[in-house]
């Protein structure tokens, strides 16, 4: 079976069982970002550009936790979520909340401006080459599955990423929460003439996607340097995803992250100077035979 | 007494009027501008960016009661050759500006480097690595400073090769830094009997996971993995290496360029045992740390001194006795005369001690070899090396012959 996976694919299996695993890993992240990135398009028709920033941000309220107030990373599970969500919350009442009654480009503006401020905020603060962020002793180690070495922390990455992935779209699709959160997207005046607080939803919806990608900070901190350009180098791949997978689509962008991980992963093993672009030719691929996206509705 | 015309009025009026402009221009004439490009805003940002202008200030600080003025002026070239040649462009143009020191990433210095030639200027680089500076590129208005790919191989890859590390695969930034680094080092690889196995390319900038490429070495089964990548892709790359076991499977890792701000980032825990190869240390002698003391509070708290802004200060200090010596004017006009000078006098400095400058443009000093400490050892706040071994400047470097370059008649 081996001999038969290695002529057909011209590499050897273990190598390529590895990459497959590997892309799914960075998939989990993807899913993550662009989950949130979904539900807030979905929501406040933002295209939330901060959102790098935020994941960056997650990473580093991980570091100061445990630098300065000595808690470690189960508690920066818990707690960095809920900081940088209420940063979230913060940015959307005073300034995203005056631009819903414009075109998208504003919104898109304004959070990339915003991006763009915290990052530079934490590269002066903090440098460039980042902080160190060690694994937590429960999760440290490795199993040797004989094709690779596979780190115990990366498999708790891709468990907990898909946890909060179903449990995100349960929330949208089976709750009575989320029947408002999709009766609001599609006419918020009514759902308001009903009684619901609308605009403190739509704040706690902004607050709750931003959490989302400071969930994912805190995941990545023990992976790589916590370093300021660490949402940029990801964020621009997230889009990319969000877009294939049909913009504020919840199923679509969990669903496309964890594809395209894959293929990212089997791209690094034929054509490695290829892997940073293999995502967007297929976007450009998808964008013109399916404008909306793989899972989106035109 | 002389009666005073209303035209003498008006006249003596208007000279007055015009004196600040003229009195600006003898200053601009006696003035040079000096200009700090590298990056302030990405991942070689701590390596270079406000250390290394730090260091340049202080260079300029003392050169303060020489009889001329120092203006220091600084830009963000965001590791990007096109943005890099059209900021050195203007600053030439539009600025006044005489010397070009760093040029970061180098792409960019490549292309800074065509700038400064057809405009005859100054170019003092520090922090870039690749040997074509001083090979196939070469120019008579450039001084290569600090290092390049060819001593760093020489040093920290021969010294692998030598502990029995002669099979290897190597992890390299897709660019034309890290293409020379893997050249230069497999070059010696071959030379000392070793083999070089395979490569893989990382896109750069914008690679952050590396596991995969790791992976791909580790089929190869090389007993060492080359690191031709440098910054936050090498951080990256050797803490991914320890979290997927390839350390414990016995593979090296070749740190091939890595700066004290990487050992600061990743922690001694990770980087203790690794070796690597700079040209300034802030603890090495008296005069080293003499220095330190000097610069210590105008650094970013948290960015150690390295080489590179090292480098800043010492070719900074090199040029402006330069200057003294022939004079703001003639320097002003002929940056190659003012390279030729730089050649033509021994240098001696606190942070690279004695040494000179060849045809080339290669300023030569010793290499040192350093072995990162473990926590246990590091008694300090930046404490991180000890000195392993000390290759003389002049065997240091690739020799004159060999680097092609059309300034050096063969």
């Amino acid at each position: 079976m081996l001999e038969l996976i290695e002529t057909i694919t011209g590499v050897p299996a273990p190598l390529l069982f590895g990459q497959v695993l590997l892309g799914l890993i960075n998939g989990a992240f993807y899913a993550m970002l662009s989950l949130g990135l979904a539900v807030i398009f979905g929501l406040l028709n933002i295209i939330n550009f901060t959102h790098g920033a935020q994941f960056m941000m997650g990473a580093f309220v991980a570091w100061m936790l445990l630098a300065w107030a000595g808690l470690g990373y189960w508690w920066a599970l818990i707690l960095a979520p809920l900081i940088v969500g209420f940063t979230g919350v913060v940015i959307e009442r005073l300034m995203i909340s005056r631009l819903y009654k414009l075109d998208h480009l504003y919104g898109l503006l304004l959070t990339f401006g915003i991006g763009l401020i915290i990052e530079g905020v934490f590269r002066n603060q903090f440098g460039s080459s980042g902080l160190p962020y060690r694994i937590p002793p429960e999760l440290s180690g490795a199993w040797d599955l004989g094709f690779m070495f596979m780190p115990v922390y990366r498999g708790w990455v891709v468990i907990s990423s898909l946890v909060v992935c179903l449990a995100t779209w349960l929330v949208i699709e089976k709750t009575r929460l989320g029947a408002y959160l999709r009766a609001a997207t599609e006419n918020a005046a009514l759902v308001q003439a009903f009684g619901v607080n609308v605009p403190r939803m739509i704040t706690l919806t902004y607050g709750a996607g931003v959490a989302l990608a400071a969930l994912g900070g805190v995941l990545a901190a023990p992976i790589y340097s916590v370093n300021p350009q660490m949402g940029t180098n990801l964020i621009i791949v997230v889009f990319a995803v969000v877009v294939i997978g049909g913009m504020g689509s919840i199923l679509g962008s969990i669903i496309t992250g964890f594809g395209l991980g894959i293929v990212e992963g089997l791209t690094k093993v034929y054509w490695p100077e290829a892997s940073a672009t293999v995502i967007f030719v297929i976007m450009a691929i998808v964008l013109l035979t399916r404008p909306a996206g793989l899972f989106g509705r035109a | 007494m002389t009666e005073i015309s209303r035209r003498s009025v008006l006249a003596a009026g208007a000279g007055f009027g015009a004196m600040p402009f003229s009195q600006a221009r003898a200053q601009a004439a006696n003035t040079i501008k000096i200009a700090l490009l590298c990056d302030f805003s990405g991942t070689y940002r701590d390596v270079t960016g406000p250390n290394e202008l730090a260091c340049v200030r202080q260079a300029a600080a003392e050169f303060a009661n020489r009889g001329f003025n120092i203006e220091v002026v600084y830009a963000d070239n965001q590791n990007r050759a096109d943005v890099g040649s059209n900021v050195t462009r203007a600053w030439f143009d539009r600025d006044g500006v005489d010397v070009v020191v760093d040029g970061g990433a180098s792409s960019v210095a490549l292309a800074v480097n065509d700038v400064v030639r057809d405009k005859n200027k100054v170019f003092l680089n520090s922090s870039s690595a690749t040997s074509d500076l001083t090979g196939r590129a070469c120019s008579p208005n450039l001084v290569h400073w600090t290092y390049d790919t060819f001593m760093l191989a020489k040093s920290t890859g021969g010294a692998t090769v030598r502990a029995g590390g002669d099979s290897w695969y190597f992890i390299t930034a897709d660019y034309a830094f890290g293409h020379a680094l893997e050249r230069d080092t497999a070059n010696f690889v071959r030379a000392a009997g070793g083999q070089v196995l395979g490569q893989a390319r990382t896109p750069f900038p914008g690679t952050t996971d590396f596991s995969a490429f790791l992976l791909q070495a580790q089929a190869a089964r090389p007993k060492v993995i080359g690191l031709a990548n440098a910054g936050s892709d090498t951080i990256n790359c050797i803490k991914q290496a320890s979290e997927f076991g390839l350390i414990r499977r016995g593979i090296k890792l070749a740190s091939l360029l890595m700066f004290m701000p990487d050992v600061h980032s990743l922690g001694l825990a990770t980087t203790q045992g690794l070796i690597c190869t700079e040209t300034f240390y802030w603890d090495l002698n008296d005069r080293t740390r003499a220095f330190t003391r000097r610069v210590q509070s105008e650094l970013q708290p948290n960015v150690p001194l390295c080489m590179n802004h090292a480098g800043g200060y010492a070719s900074v200090v090199h040029y402006l006795k330069a200057v003294a010596d022939m004079g703001v004017a003639r320097a002003k006009a002929n940056g190659a005369e003012v390279v030729a000078r730089m050649k033509a006098m021994p240098c001696d400095d606190d942070c690279f001690g004695p040494g000179r400058i060849r045809e080339d443009g290669r300023k030569l000093h010793p290499a040192y070899l350093f072995e990162v400490k473990t926590p246990a050892e590091s008694t300090g706040r930046y404490d991180y090396y000890k000195l392993l071994q000390t290759t003389a400047g002049d065997e240091a470097f690739r020799p004159l012959a060999e680097g092609n370059c059309p300034l050096v008649r063969g």
